[in-house]
């Protein structure tokens, strides 16, 4: 763009006072600012051993979970719908004929790379059966990256771990 | 000859560690200090090696050591060898010598050792005594600094560096001669280059440097802040937005040396400071101003000494994220155009006070001290508003003048 150009609009440093240009009440608001910072609250907590408060865990996007139904069966249909939104491919499932009468495909694996996951929500909003939610766990670490996939047994396990604490959605009123 | 060959070591190696370890404690404290003023909490979970123990994070400066000697130390194949070892060794060394001429005290009675062990006088609290030149000593040592900095830069053989080695060099040579002009003053005033008569002038009088010659105390502060390239100076380093400076290429111990010179310049900048316009170790009331001193005394001026010493550097961390960096051209503007003609000032001013200020104190029943004082202040007011008004640092960056395009017609343009 030429510097002629009419669409450039030059902008004129605000004209500053004597008081300004004396650079005194510059420099104390500088330092009345960074005093106050320094002597003021501090916002990061001691984790691990104090945790962050989350404000509303069930809308926070951690680690996943599939849910269980009322029998302990896990409530997947395998639909793919969450395969299908997920904009980071982690999500990979095996469909098979269901056991039960109630549904037709049942997973029968089901495994999330939680390390390419972007915890954008997007399976969570394409479940069709409330099946697979995000937690409020935000501090998940592994040894290696085969640990940070995580199989059905995992997923269920995280429902396990958190139902208590976070009903799942089709639970609430 | 012996004893004093060995309180000279002693001393040395007194001197030597506790600035190591002041320089690795000071690490901490600013890093401490960035966290508070950006409300974190900063490092505070390394504490005795090996065990639970926390301590506030007092062990994080022997994790940061391990940690740089451990490191890989890579030397890149297209510099020069000879150079790039010897820069940061340059620079280092002539860091650690400035502190042989300047005061960490003022003196120790000689009765610690039994008569017989040839300590006859008492002992001055600073590694090399006596020297005449202390603050030309000071200088010309200090000055070595900028080769450490144009050699790192020059040897690193990479084009960047180089231009940071540059970059560096014109700011460092540009605020010697401000930082000069400060002391300038003091040395006028006190007659005498010596360090720990600079301090004993201020102690017997009871009015420190700072008060008589307010004008060269800001300008040596400035100037000091930037010969240490501490930020709103860090020109040198611009860690946010430039490619590192002078020691891009370096890594390991190398540059672990290169970091402690520039804490043991931030170090010598506050020592300065206070020996030079705060008093030294003197303090009105608690630390009397003589030479005969008891063992309470000597040990309250060490620790009045390295408590101002403490509080400017506290105050130069502060600075850090109080006020923006300067531009290049800024710090060149303010350098040039603001401080050497008001350090001028300041000498003309101290210069006229010390030829015709005891005849005037004397007529207009006032004392010297303060004569100088009020004519010091006077000229602080006077420079600050023409500063003011002036406003020499400002730089309009929009276009005068049309700019010609290929395809304009030159003539059209200037008719």
């Amino acid at each position: 763009m030429h510097p002629q150009d009419d669409r450039i609009r030059w902008i004129k440093s605000p004209k500053l006072g004597v008081a300004g240009r004396s650079y005194l009440p510059l420099f104390v608001q500088g330092l009345t600012t960074t005093l106050r910072h320094l002597l003021g609250r501090k916002l990061t907590v001691e984790s691990p051993e104090e945790r962050h408060e989350i404000p509303d865990p069930l809308i926070y996007r951690g680690v996943h979970r599939l849910n269980r139904d009322a029998q302990g069966r896990i409530k997947c249909v395998a639909c793919f719908l969450c395969a299908t939104a997920c904009p980071a491919h982690c999500i990979d499932i095996v469909a098979a004929e269901s056991p039960w009468p109630d549904r037709e495909k049942y997973p029968q694996s089901f495994t999330i790379d939680e390390l390419r996951c972007i915890f954008c929500g997007m399976c969570e909003e394409a479940c069709p059966v409330d099946a697979i939610e995000l937690t409020s766990l935000y501090d998940l670490s592994g040894k290696s990256r085969e640990e940070m996939i995580f199989d059905k047994e995992k997923l269920l396990s995280v429902y396990d771990q958190t139902k208590d604490a976070e009903p799942m959605r089709s639970a609430r009123a | 000859m012996l004893s004093t060959l060995i309180v000279a070591l002693i001393k040395i190696v007194l001197a030597l560690a506790g600035l190591m370890t002041a320089a690795a404690y000071l690490v901490l404290v600013e890093r401490r200090f960035a966290a508070w003023v950006q409300d974190r909490r900063g490092p505070n979970r390394v504490g005795v090696p090996l065990t639970r123990i926390r301590l506030f994070g007092l062990g994080q400066p022997i994790a940061d050591g391990v940690k740089f000697i451990f490191k890989a130390e890579f030397t890149p194949g297209h510099v020069d060898k000879l150079m790039f070892f010897v820069a940061p060794l340059t620079i280092f060394i002539a860091a650690a010598a400035v502190f042989a001429v300047i005061p960490f005290g003022s003196v120790l009675p000689q009765d610690f050792l039994p008569a017989g062990w040839g300590v006859s006088e008492p002992i001055r609290l600073v590694a090399a005594p006596g020297i005449d030149v202390g603050m030309i000593y000071v200088f010309a040592v200090g000055s070595i600094a900028v080769y450490g900095v144009v050699l790192g830069g020059w040897a690193s053989n990479n084009k960047y560096s180089f231009l940071g080695g540059l970059r560096s060099g014109a700011q460092l040579i540009s605020y010697e001669l401000p930082l000069g002009l400060g002391i300038l003053g003091v040395v006028l005033w006190t007659g005498s280059l010596r360090l720990d008569a600079i301090i004993a002038r201020q102690a017997v009088g009871g009015a420190w440097n700072c008060v008589l010659q307010p004008l060269g105390f800001l300008i040596f502060a400035v100037a000091a802040c930037a010969e240490a390239t501490r930020l709103p100076f860090d020109l040198p380093e611009t860690e946010q937005e430039l490619v590192g400076g002078y020691h891009t290429e370096y890594s390991g111990i190398k540059l672990m040396m290169y970091l402690v010179a520039e804490f043991l310049h931030m170090i010598t900048a506050s020592f300065l400071i206070v020996i030079l316009f705060l008093g030294g170790w003197h303090f009105w009331g608690i630390t009397g101003s003589g030479e005969a001193v008891t063992w309470p005394v000597a040990l309250l001026r060490v620790a009045v000494l390295l408590a101002k010493v403490l509080g400017v550097i506290l105050f130069f961390m502060l600075a850090r994220w109080s006020w923006p960096r300067f531009r290049f051209d800024q710090l060149m503007a303010l350098g040039w155009k603001v401080l050497i003609p008001l350090g001028l000032v300041n000498v003309v001013v101290v210069a006229a006070w010390a030829e015709f200020g005891p005849a005037l104190a004397a007529r207009w029943g006032i004392s010297d001290p303060l004569g100088l004082g009020l004519a010091g202040g006077a000229a602080l007011l006077l420079c600050w508003l023409v500063v003011a008004a002036s406003d020499p640092t400002r730089v309009d960056n929009s276009p005068r003048r049309r700019v010609v395009t290929p395809d304009q017609d030159v003539e059209e343009i200037f008719n």
